[in-house]
């Protein structure tokens, strides 16, 4: 019929434009890193830029104490973060699924509720600076927010529900495995697949988290590199009195615009290639779920 | 005989629940991690709440500073403030609620359109990786277009159009078209995700069935799918709208690079809270602003769930 052929085209030019779309802006980020800084001042960023130049990534290298410091910050929470993560929910997760649990609707509930009822910023704030006392410190980029979320623990409990035949729990019991046991050497190893989804997602919070380190964070040598791009382009102060804005052997006028785009590339490099082999899982998890598993 | 029969089985009785409980209390201990966590991260904090009614001060201590019940709302509600920052709140979800929605419908409607699987799959990498930065890196990208004195639109694309430049950050009235954009190009492929795979539900006889009615590609359009999917689409509505009193706190953070000049129409109030408590000090007023949103909010999350349970239970949170 025309009129399909016709939506056909249509369909494949919109999408072609939306993607592109999506992906346009990214191709300035990267071109402008390579783009001579003179140039990018007297004409602006651009996408064909009269002269390329490695210096805003020679800068990067130059001062990598500063940003790799920042990116092992990054690194460093993204690992402990997720893999606490991972732990604390299933841990929370399995004997919620258990249907014998005595109270279990109490436990649910409770974690349901967390869900929809908020102290909101400040409570939580004063609490964790003033009580706990961990401003300032690497717990704050980790603990506040993150570490649990009511979300992956009801993604978790639905899949040890559903995926787990109580056939092997129980024929584990009867040989004698005690709960831990069973835990560790057949759930586990049985939830490979939500571990991943919840993992990559919880991982992917955790690298691109600028919200902890902004609250909790004003010691430069705790800054994750999310936060010093922020504080690159927000805080006047910052490039002054941190060491990234110090004299160097280079004729860049310091941090140019384009070594903050040079960090910003080297912050969603690593997304980036790690997408392509991640990306089931992400469309996994966010259908499973927005269905609310 | 019969006695010693029920004396050994209460025996037996007393001896298994005992069992029953130290297996049992594996598993609680297990749980434990998990709960404390969230009575530290999310049920203490709801205790303070009451911080919004008391005049804090640190020297005094938070529990011991004076209880002065509802002047921080009272003077909240009296600055011109609570309105602008709702009314932003507000205003802002809701555009983003019908925008989002219709957009992303309509790519997951498109996106079912393409038969070739890894042009299919090129397209939904690539309108996912919005998703995948953080709202820092986007304000740099904004930044890129927007920059008074470099950005792509003031060097480039106005003067070729033959306009003036536009300081964009100094200038409010932009930024309601400028922030929905954003939001849409950073949602809409995590959106059109839960949509697609609705949309792929659907079973195939029914496109069958039409076909053989000889409907044309848009009939079967707007008359399967879109009807289809309506529960979907009106199930992420609701629970959105659930939510209409949170903001997305990095869009209208660091999008608009916390320029002063641009409250008037970025200020939300995620951000006012934000900025009372950290940046001006002014725990009373933020603090009943935050209890604000979190009662009102929560009022908007019930009453959203149950429309949710009363038109398809199974996908109410509770």
């Amino acid at each position: 019929m025309k009129g399909d052929k016709l939506i056909k085209v249509i369909s494949h030019l919109i999408l072609a434009i939306v993607s592109l779309s999506c992906l346009i802006p990214f191709i300035l980020l990267f071109v402008s890193s390579f783009t001579d800084e003179s140039i990018l001042i007297k004409n602006g960023y651009s996408f064909f830029p009269a002269k390329w130049s490695l210096e805003a990534y020679k800068y990067l290298l130059e001062k990598w104490d500063v940003i790799g410091r920042a990116y092992g910050i990054t690194i460093f929470v993204t690992i402990i973060g997720t893999a606490a993560c991972l732990i604390i929910t299933s841990m929370l997760a399995y004997p919620l699924s258990n249907k014998a649990l005595k109270g279990r609707n109490v436990f649910t509930f409770l974690v349901v509720f967390s869900m929809l009822f908020n102290g909101g910023l400040v409570p939580t704030y004063l609490m964790y600076t003033k009580f706990f006392d961990i401003k300032n410190t690497i717990y704050a980029l980790i603990i506040p927010k993150l570490l649990l979320s009511g979300f992956n623990i009801l993604l978790m409990k639905s899949f040890f529900s559903n995926n787990i035949p109580t056939a092997i729990i129980e024929s584990a019991k009867i040989d004698g495995a005690g709960e831990y046991r069973i835990f560790f050497k057949i759930i586990l190893p049985l939830s490979l697949p939500i571990m991943a989804t919840v993992g990559l997602m919880s991982g992917l919070f955790y690298w691109n988290d600028w919200n902890n380190g902004l609250i909790y964070i004003t010691d430069q040598k705790l800054y994750s590199i999310q936060l010093v791009l922020n504080q690159m382009i927000t805080n006047i102060q910052y490039i002054a009195t941190s060491d990234l804005g110090s004299n160097s052997t280079s004729n860049t006028p310091l941090p140019s615009t384009s070594v903050r785009m040079a960090i910003a590339v080297v912050v969603i490099v690593p997304v980036l290639i790690a997408y392509p082999f991640f990306q089931k899982f992400f469309v996994k998890g966010i259908t499973v779920g927005a269905v609310k598993g | 005989m019969q006695q010693t029969k029920i004396a050994l089985s209460k025996i037996y009785t007393v001896k298994w629940k005992k069992i029953n409980i130290i297996k049992d209390s594996a598993l609680y201990v297990m749980m434990l991690p998990g709960l404390i966590y969230l009575l530290v991260n999310n049920y203490i904090p709801m205790f303070g709440l009451l911080i919004a009614f008391k005049n804090v001060n640190f020297t005094k201590g938070i529990l011991q500073s004076d209880w002065i019940g509802f002047k921080n709302f009272e003077f909240l509600f009296k600055s011109a403030d609570a309105f602008i920052i709702t009314r932003n709140t507000i205003l802002y979800n809701v555009s983003f609620i019908i925008i989002n929605t219709i957009v992303a419908v309509a790519i997951a409607i498109l996106l079912n359109e393409i038969k070739n699987k890894l042009i299919l799959s090129l397209y939904q990498s690539l309108i996912l990786l919005p998703y995948l930065i953080s709202m820092v890196v986007v304000s740099y990208l904004v930044y890129a277009f927007l920059s008074t004195d470099a950005g792509l639109l003031n060097k480039t694309i106005l003067p070729a159009l033959g306009l003036k430049e536009i300081m964009w950050y100094t200038e409010p009235k932009v930024w309601p078209i400028i922030l929905t954009l954003v939001s849409n190009w950073k949602g809409v492929g995590f959106l059109s995700v839960i949509y697609f795979s609705s949309i792929v539900g659907i079973s195939g006889e029914y496109y069958e069935a039409a076909k053989i009615d000889g409907a044309t590609k848009w009939q079967q359009i707007k008359l399967i799918t879109i009807p289809l999917i309506k529960p979907t689409i009106i199930i992420m509505t609701m629970l959105a709208i659930g939510r209409i009193f949170y903001s997305d706190f990095g869009l209208f953070y660091q999008v608009p690079l916390n320029s002063g000049a641009l409250y008037s129409t970025t200020n939300v109030i995620d951000t006012y809270v934000f900025r009372g408590l950290l940046q001006l000090g002014n725990i009373g007023m933020s603090s009943a602003a935050g209890m604000y949103q979190s009662v009102v909010g929560f009022v908007l999350i019930i009453l959203s769930n149950y429309a949710v349970r009363k038109f398809s239970s199974d996908d109410a949170l509770f």
